[in-house]
């Protein structure tokens, strides 16, 4: 019998190791799996790899990993969202190493490490400095820069409702990057709102099919 | 001569949307431009973190907490509208899906290279979001700024001083002075404010201007 479900936000983050690449999915404060990352935090994990459109928002989730120093380097496109205080001041202090990534390309390196490809062209970024120290190449009269995969060894997401096999379907758009971050590591753990009983979402509605999911947790039910 | 005010400029870049476009709006000034579209025209707002068919800002008290523009403020969803995950809403802007995107600059080049995404200023972290995605991917890119910054230096330029964000991808330049096209010839002037010369104009840029023979007064509505 299959089934994803944990009991704990600690049992949904164990095993979580030092020097671990995390996918935060997420855009500015919508989307995003605060309460697994604030479980991150007190299991314990350090030296993190945070792959995320934003550096964090707030004092919550991967704000407050990277306030606590949890966090060696940030990949994502735009550190600076919405109260981005922490990313601020671990930057100022020349204690967070940053790549920014395009916002297409960043989810698209993810999209190739989950579909198995080894790297992809994109024009995006050509002649500026991120392509800096990239392979370049014309195609077709156009150029082009060769992208790699990103992959995580962790994806923290967060959906609307899961069944016990996984299958996940989001709200509006809090869906953003989760589905191609559950798709893009090793072990991916979800939050929801709701479980529902085996069947009882569409199959033709389904964003997220339970093949990418490892453990789902539910948060913030009503008592 | 009276420069056009920043309403003013969003509204003479609304002019210039068809209908039925499928535009994409940046941050800042570009955002205003959805205000200004004439009510005889069905044009569909496409939003970078997965939403197509944005509509107003909802009333106070009606936001909704999942549905959000890419400036991270409320947004609402007309009907017909869709939602979807980021890989989609970065393919529809990098494959040429989206026909205009509108975007704020700091410094724009005689062959249309763009700069908007850093200034280099060390007490401001860069960040890039989907200004890279969008400048090399939509079919056509239209900016619009102020034609010059505020003390008095052109942003149009012979070559961009601040890193680009693409080369060689802007199409339309609307300022608070003019309607400037960038053409395989340089920079041709359509609009020019009332009671503004050419020599005027051509003062306040730094690559040689050429008028256009059909060339008519910039007159913007009173918004």
């Amino acid at each position: 019998m299959i089934d994803k479900r944990v009991a704990s936000l600690a049992e949904a983050v164990a095993g979580v190791r030092d020097g671990a690449t995390i996918l935060c999915a997420g855009f500015g404060a919508v989307g995003g799996p605060d309460e697994l990352l604030d479980a991150l935090l007190e299991q314990g994990a350090r030296d993190l790899v945070a792959v995320a459109n934003n550096a964090g928002s707030g004092d919550r989730g991967l704000a407050a990993l990277i306030a606590n120093g949890r966090v060696r380097k940030v990949i994502c496109s735009y550190p600076r969202s919405d109260r981005p205080h922490a990313f601020e001041a671990a930057y100022k202090a020349g204690k967070l190493e940053l790549e920014l990534v395009p916002q297409g390309t960043l989810s698209e390196r993810m999209r190739c490490a989950a579909a198995g490809l080894g790297a992809f062209y994109s024009p995006v970024g050509v002649g500026t400095r991120l392509a800096e120290g990239k392979e370049t190449r014309e195609i077709d009269g156009r150029l082009y820069v060769l992208e790699k995969p990103l992959k995580g060894d962790v994806a923290f997401c967060k959906a609307l409702k899961a069944d016990r096999w996984g299958n996940l379907v989001y709200r509006k758009s809090a869906r953003n990057f989760n589905p191609v971050m559950a798709m893009a590591a090793d072990l991916t753990v979800v939050q929801v709102k709701e479980f529902v009983e085996l069947g009882a979402l569409d199959p033709e509605g389904i964003h997220t099919p339970g093949i990418f999911v490892d453990r789902v947790v539910q948060v913030g039910a009503k008592p | 001569m009276k420069p056009l005010s920043r309403r003013q400029i969003a509204w003479r870049a609304a002019q210039d949307i068809a209908d039925g476009s499928y535009v994409n709006l940046g941050i800042g000034l570009p955002t205003l431009v959805a205000d200004f579209i004439p009510g005889d025209r069905e044009i569909v707002f496409h939003s970078e973190n997965g939403v197509l068919g944005l509509g107003k800002a909802p009333a106070p008290g009606e936001a909704d907490p999942d549905l959000i523009n890419a400036g991270k403020g409320a947004a609402s969803l007309l009907p017909g509208g869709s939602f979807f995950h980021h890989n989609d809403a970065f393919l529809m802007i990098r494959g040429g899906h989206v026909d205009v995107s509108l975007m704020g600059a700091f410094e724009v080049s005689e062959r249309g290279d763009l700069a908007n995404w850093t200034t280099d200023d060390p007490g401001f972290p860069p960040g890039v979001g989907g200004a890279m995605d969008l400048a090399a991917g939509a079919r056509e890119v239209r900016v619009l700024l102020e034609h010059t910054t505020k003390d008095g230096q052109p942003r149009l330029r012979h070559r961009c001083h601040y890193p680009l964000t693409a080369p060689h991808c802007v199409k339309r330049i609307y300022t608070n002075l003019a309607v400037i096209d960038v053409t395989a010839e340089g920079l041709l002037v359509h609009e020019m404010v009332e009671g503004l010369s050419l020599a005027a104009l051509q003062e306040a840029t730094e690559p040689p201007l050429t008028l256009a023979n059909d060339w008519r007064p910039l007159s913007a509505s009173e918004v």
